[in-house]
């Protein structure tokens, strides 16, 4: 698909051709194989303490200690392997699959936190921090997923964050209503539904920017919602109680040692998140519904022509996305156990819409890149506790600059779909 | 992403150069009649300057704040208690509760008003007249940012990254500000010069980046933001930076302060004379110098622009460092000027209003001056609104994001008040264009 874009629009000597790219995606990986090796290097000799099991656990894995320098320099090892075979791939111009770069990328994460945990007294719960990172990357897999929706469909979603927000509102006082945090999931849609509308209405029907709308969106969800909370929410606390969705933990898969209470001992909202990311990485690329989205996103004009409704898909489509954002916000509120705060979304829409990008426009990519960042987030807060010699802002900065490495190198520019952020005029 | 079929050229899209000549109906019939008497010509005359009127740009963004002052009425309304109250017997006494309605709605917009011009009800003359002062202190950050937005826009880019460029741009110039000791006015230009180049660095790395690799800038400065963010919390710990209290640096040395513009009370600083000479500045390397010409040419249409010669990738990054050096200046300003010190809050949430200035202020100096104006004085007024009726400070945000939307889409503000189409200004060729569109998004 790509290599057809290229083809298409290659107006100027400066545009990227696939070798070029893909020859990125080396260096990135060479990238990460130069730091893995840095970190073994680093890595104290002393004994790291890992601990697999929870304490719910059926089957208990007793607390193992793993030396920290062997173990950096044997994951430093795979990781080279892996950057190699990726450089291989790159040789012969062929594209360096997603799990080739995530893998290196995260065996490097573990790879530093071998070196931060390496003779120290903490033990590394390595369930309780892949844990974390599921859940701290719902949300960001959510909005990814609603951008991915928008922007195959041609329109633009800057609005991710506002979607989140009004989503989280939502969930929050819908379920202190009804006493009942399942309503609130119910609500968290209608409410991102409801941002989608207003982002459809501006840059559809008034052909307005959509980055400027996605902007003002923002704006004014966190105005609406925090006006609100400091009036109608101060004087009646019972409409934004703390109203939590129950953990279900799914019998026996949830006994898998790691596995299990990583994903199954998990509440219903992160069980919605893995069937729709699966729903949606089959209905996006083999199905009529997506097959007319794609089209819409990539050349509105030849969708037209064979008689597709190239707005009202837009339309349609764009509601979807905000309907599988708001959803995501109720992670912030009901899924949390947590009151509606402030502006509590905090940027998480910006990161989605980032993983999105990284994700290359598709489900799976977005899901890892998601993933990706939850997994630095929980490493930040982890690594807070270890009072490690690093400043745990540079931790918290890591995903960022790997976003921009990424942005700059891997993803390059080829793969936004055609016509993204154009207003269709026949 | 233009389309490949578009004319190669610069477009008439943002620089209305040519004269615009509305053709309506009653100028046909005005041009066919000229026989008729006088009184008729005249009639004609008024009709068309009112149609003029009517359609201009400056009429509408007046008609949008109007808009989203009423829609903020509405949310006061709503959530005012005793309006609440006095709805549970509307039908019995209606009038009492329209009252409530008026009192909610016009005491607060009053203290709004109070809080950003000025406060009848304050004790002394300087406390009736120190909102005035505190709009324009407020302003100041924003029309620099918001000059450094509209500038990156115009030249065909979206500079969401003003928050990471005013906080580099705060903390180099905190940096020289406490580091150095120079002379009085010596001091102080380094120390702005630092700001902007702190700025200009943060930026041009997103500029680099896009013309280099074609990352996208809107991506690439959010990240940026998040790094900034984390940065500057991390700078106000270090040894070098912190200062007595936790979470300040140490303060800037008394020669690179901005000097205040009036004596104590009053916050007011140089910062906002800077911010009007840079606006100047600004109109005149957009409109008048070579530089702007290529800038805006970029922006208009880039693949015109390279097949004239010139450097888009340069262009690109040029115009995000001059955008990052006017972030920048915005939170030296701040620090130089109205704080005194850094704090891990420096740039507030200058950088992202900076974008809704902009936006208001069409992208142009002195629409962006305005912009930053009316956007002061909501901040400062709020604050006094808040105080004095107790309605929060977020109603800002919803006014502000209200105008935006409505600036940005004028043919729902012409529907809603029912407004003459504008003649040909239509920037699509068929005049038919608009009536599809509507019907398909229907839907």
């Amino acid at each position: 698909m790509s290599a057809t874009a290229t083809v298409i629009e290659t107006p100027a000597p400066t545009r990227a051709v696939v070798p070029a790219e893909v020859r990125r995606t080396g260096y990135l990986l060479i990238g990460i194989a130069a730091l893995a090796a840095l970190l073994a290097v680093l890595t104290p000799s002393g004994d790291s303490k890992i601990r697999i099991s929870t304490s719910s656990d059926a089957i208990q894995i007793p607390i193992f200690a793993v030396p920290g320098k062997v173990t950096a320099i044997v994951l430093a090892l795979v990781v080279v392997g892996l950057a190699a075979y990726g450089v291989l791939l790159t040789r012969r111009g062929t594209k360096v699959p997603v799990w080739v770069v995530a893998t290196a990328g995260a065996l490097a994460f573990v790879a530093l936190l071998l070196l931060l945990s390496a003779g120290k007294d903490q033990v590394v719960p390595i369930t309780g921090l892949l844990a974390g990172t599921l859940l701290l990357g719902t949300p960001l897999v959510f909005g990814a997923l609603s951008g991915v929706v928008c922007e195959r469909v041609g329109i633009v979603n800057i609005a991710i964050e506002g979607q989140l927000l009004a989503g989280a509102f939502a969930a929050a006082i819908v379920a202190s209503m009804a006493g009942n945090a399942y309503v609130g999931l119910i609500a968290a849609p209608v409410a991102g539904v409801a941002v989608g509308a207003l982002l459809a209405f501006f840059s559809i029907r008034y052909q307005v920017n959509q980055i400027i709308v996605g902007v003002v969106l923002n704006v004014l969800v966190v105005g609406i919602t925090s006006f609100l909370f400091s009036t109608v929410l101060k004087e009646n606390p019972d409409l934004n109680a703390r109203v939590g969705l129950p953990v279900l933990p799914i019998p026996l898969l949830s006994e898998i040692p790691v596995v299990g209470p990583v994903l199954f001992r998990q509440n219903l909202l992160v069980y919605l998140m893995f069937a729709i990311v699966v729903a949606l990485q089959i209905l996006i690329f083999r199905s009529r519904w997506g097959l007319r989205l794609r089209s819409v996103g990539e050349h509105p004009k030849a969708a037209d022509t064979v008689g597709i409704d190239v707005n009202r898909t837009r339309w349609r489509n764009t509601l979807l996305g905000g309907a599988i954002a708001g959803l995501g916000g109720a992670f912030f509120t009901v899924a949390s156990g947590l009151a509606f705060g402030k502006d509590m979304t905090a940027g998480n829409g910006f990161i989605a819409l980032a993983a999105m990008i990284l994700g290359r426009w598709s489900p799976k990519g977005a899901v890892v890149a998601a993933l990706m960042f939850g997994l630095s987030k929980q490493l930040g807060q982890y690594i807070q506790q270890l009072q490690a010699p690093i400043p745990p802002q540079f931790l918290l900065m890591l995903p960022y600059i790997v976003t921009i490495l990424a942005v700059a190198g891997f993803a390059g520019r080829v793969r936004a779909p055609a016509a993204e952020g154009v207003p269709y005029v026949k | 992403m233009s389309t490949p079929k578009e004319p190669l050229g610069p477009t008439p899209a943002e620089d209305p150069l040519e004269p615009v000549e509305p053709q309506s109906a009653a100028d046909v019939e005005v041009a066919g009649e000229q026989s008729r008497a006088s009184v008729a010509e005249l009639d004609g005359f008024g009709r068309r300057y009112l149609r003029d009127v009517m359609s201009s740009s400056s009429l509408l963004t007046l008609l949008a704040i109007v808009l989203a002052v009423l829609l903020g009425g509405v949310l006061i309304i709503a959530t005012d208690p005793a309006v609440q109250e006095a709805t549970g017997y509307f039908f019995a006494r209606p009038s009492t509760f329209f009252a409530a309605a008026w009192d909610a709605a016009s005491q607060a917009y009053l203290a709004l008003f109070q809080g950003a011009i000025y406060d009848g009800q304050a004790a002394t003359f300087t406390r009736a007249i120190r909102p005035i002062t505190e709009t324009l202190t407020i302003a100041t950050p924003l029309i620099l940012a918001g000059l450094s937005v509209g500038l990156a826009f115009r030249a065909g880019l979206f500079n969401i990254g003003g928050q990471g460029q005013v906080i580099l741009g705060a903390v180099l110039a905190t940096w020289i500000g406490f580091g150095l000791d120079l002379p009085p006015v010596v001091h102080l230009v380094l120390a702005l010069v630092g700001g902007a180049v702190g700025g200009a660095f943060w930026a041009a790395i997103a500029g680099v980046l896009k013309a280099r690799t074609g990352a996208h800038e809107v991506i690439v400065t959010i990240m940026l933001n998040n790094i900034a963010a984390y940065l500057v919390l991390w700078v106000v710990t270090t040894k070098l930076f912190a200062g007595g209290s936790s979470g300040t640096s140490k303060p800037v040395g008394e020669n690179s302060r901005l000097p205040a513009l009036l004596p104590e009370p009053f916050r007011l600083h140089l910062g906002f004379i800077l911010a009007l000479v840079l606006a100047a500045a600004v109109w005149w390397l957009m409109e008048r110098s070579t530089l702007g010409f290529k800038l805006r040419a970029v922006g208009s249409n880039a693949r015109a622009a390279r097949t004239a010669g010139i450097s888009v990738g340069a262009m690109t990054v040029l115009a995000m460092a001059i955008a990052g050096g006017l972030a920048g200046l915005a939170g030296a300003s701040q620090v130089l000027g109205t704080e005194g010190y850094l704090t891990a809050s420096v740039a507030g949430t200058i950088g992202f209003d900076a974008i809704t200035v902009a936006l208001l202020g069409r992208s142009k100096p002195l629409g962006t001056v305005l912009a930053g104006l009316l956007f002061g004085a909501l901040a400062a007024g709020g604050r006094l609104m808040q105080t004095r009726t107790g309605t929060p400070l977020d109603l800002v945000l919803v006014l502000q994001s209200f105008i935006v939307l409505f600036i940005a889409a004028p043919p729902l503000v012409r529907t809603i008040w029912r407004l003459p189409k504008p003649g040909v200004r239509r920037e699509k060729p068929s005049p038919t264009s608009t009536t599809p569109v509507t019907a398909g998004a229907d839907a």
